[in-house]
């Protein structure tokens, strides 16, 4: 005789989570679909925001901002490099954080969030060391020096490719997720050396001027289209990051539609 | 403590047998040593200036060549697996897998670089220093090496892989080397060069099997 379970699957409602301990407030989001209705309510607002203070910043940075004393109109060019240099380093947090959160409590979602993330903050690192290359031409005279600050960003550089090779170097797609997000917190030894680099080491980089304990040293002038084009760029990277892990999601729909046969 | 001394034992006596994969790496590092001369131009002035870095640069790419001796064979027939399941520490049975390595393939190369120091023209005075740059840092390239082969476990082209993993972390080992070697070179202290390198081993020591023994046990899942 076969005895059949006729019990139904164990399904964990709300007030059971609780229960159990488990800190739901932070599974609330964890949820892709409620994180995505969240993300996609919010996403007229940021992607208008983000537009808004590029053109504000711009054109304070252009046309609204004293040239520097020494370095003229050339100064302009730190508008654009410093908020790229800090996004990119950000955006490696992001994804360090992501992995470690996907590590230790397997969210669905943090995987998302790093994948995504990582060729945005590649494209940043590379933008800021475009920008930096064009800016040392006329003040350094050169394009490039082996300088602390210069090649932590390089590595950094290095660092998001590998990290996104690796993703990608396995046959299962699913089977890459874990390395990567090993080699992500491996790889966060990496930006204390970046920040410090200018203090710890003499070099052609000049040393912090924005994020210090005893305030800025810019002149509130500079300071204002740099603060606007840093709040420009975290906007942009959360307007493409919701693009992208729309994409994704669509992508892995797609996947489960190929594998259950509807799609041909 | 005695199976992990029976693994390093173990490693050891496999890469005995295998006595032909050692001899290639210390092979590449003599050949691809002798190829500068001829790129450069046999100025020994020249070669002395580089001689550092060449010495350095090889140790990394001989060791990054040799890192798939210490989890691939093992993961392929199953018995890094049986390691795993084993009622022994995972983390010490790598850490002694490391230190295997190491002394196949780093002290090798610390006693063949005096060899090639002495045909590039290094300076006098910086022999003692590049031995114990050498001595510092080869454990520290096994030990971040063994993360980059366990991570690329069952990968494709994984060679290429662990060389994309791997040679970024290498950058600031060979940025403290080589400025320890210069420093001797240029008669200013050694000291806190080479303090750093130990700084970054005493870390690596205890962190880079943790990071590692995670990729592998992830591999088996």
């Amino acid at each position: 005789m076969v005895i059949i379970d006729h019990r139904p699957i164990v399904k964990l409602r709300n007030y059971e989570v609780k229960k159990l301990g488990v800190n739901s407030d932070m599974h609330k989001f964890a949820n892709p679909t409620r994180f995505m209705k969240i993300a996609n309510a919010i996403f007229p607002y940021i992607s208008i925001a983000c537009i808004v203070s590029l053109v504000v910043g711009i054109y304070y940075a252009i046309f609204n901002s004293p040239p520097d004393y020494q370095q003229g109109d050339s100064v302009r060019i730190m508008y654009i490099h410093v908020p790229a240099a800090y996004i990119a380093v950000m955006i490696y947090m992001v994804i360090a954080s992501a992995s470690a959160s996907s590590l230790i409590w397997k969210h669905p979602l943090s995987d998302i969030v790093a994948r995504s993330s990582a060729p945005i903050g590649a494209a940043f690192t590379f933008l800021c060391l475009i920008t930096g290359a064009l800016w040392g031409k006329p003040m350094w005279g050169t394009w490039w020096v082996w300088d602390a600050r210069l090649t932590s960003m390089l590595i950094l550089f290095f660092l998001y490719m590998g990290y996104m090779v690796l993703l990608n170097a396995f046959d299962d797609p699913q089977r890459g997720v874990k390395p990567a997000a090993i080699l992500a917190l491996v790889g966060v030894v990496n930006i204390p050396i970046i920040k410090f680099s200018v203090d710890w080491w003499n070099t052609l980089h000049q040393p912090a001027s924005l994020f210090k304990m005893d305030g800025p040293s810019v002149s509130p002038q500079m300071l204002l289209p740099l603060l606007i084009m840093i709040v420009a760029f975290t906007l942009f990277y959360m307007t493409l990051l919701i693009i992208r892990m729309r994409g994704e999601f669509a992508a892995a729909k797609i996947r489960s539609l190929y594998i259950s046969g509807a799609l041909k | 403590m005695s199976p992990y001394f029976a693994v390093i034992k173990r490693d050891l006596l496999l890469s005995y047998r295998q006595g032909a994969d050692l001899v290639m790496v210390l092979a590449f590092f003599l050949i691809a040593s002798a190829l500068f001369p001829l790129a450069v131009g046999p100025d020994p002035v020249i070669l002395g200036r580089i001689a550092s870095g060449i010495i350095w640069v090889l140790a990394l790419l001989s060791v990054m060549l040799s890192l798939d001796r210490i989890f691939h064979n093992d993961y392929d027939d199953g018995a890094l697996e049986q390691m795993e399941i084993s009622p022994q520490s995972f983390y010490l049975i790598i850490l002694a897998k490391i230190i295997a390595h190491w002394i196949t393939t780093g002290i090798p190369l610390i006693i063949l670089s005096p060899i090639i120091a002495i045909m590039l023209n290094l300076d006098n005075d910086a022999f003692i220093t590049m031995i114990l740059s050498l001595a510092i840092g080869t454990p520290i390239l096994s030990l971040i090496g063994a993360i980059g082969a366990a991570l690329s476990l069952g990968a494709r082209r994984a060679g290429l892989l662990v060389a994309m993993l791997v040679l970024p972390l290498y950058i600031q080992i060979l940025i403290f080397a080589i400025s320890a070697i210069d420093a001797s070179i240029n008669n200013f202290p050694v000291r806190p060069h080479l303090l750093f390198l130990a700084a970054i081993l005493a870390a690596a020591l205890p962190l880079a099997p943790l990071a590692a023994a995670a990729s592998i046990r992830q591999a088996f899942e």
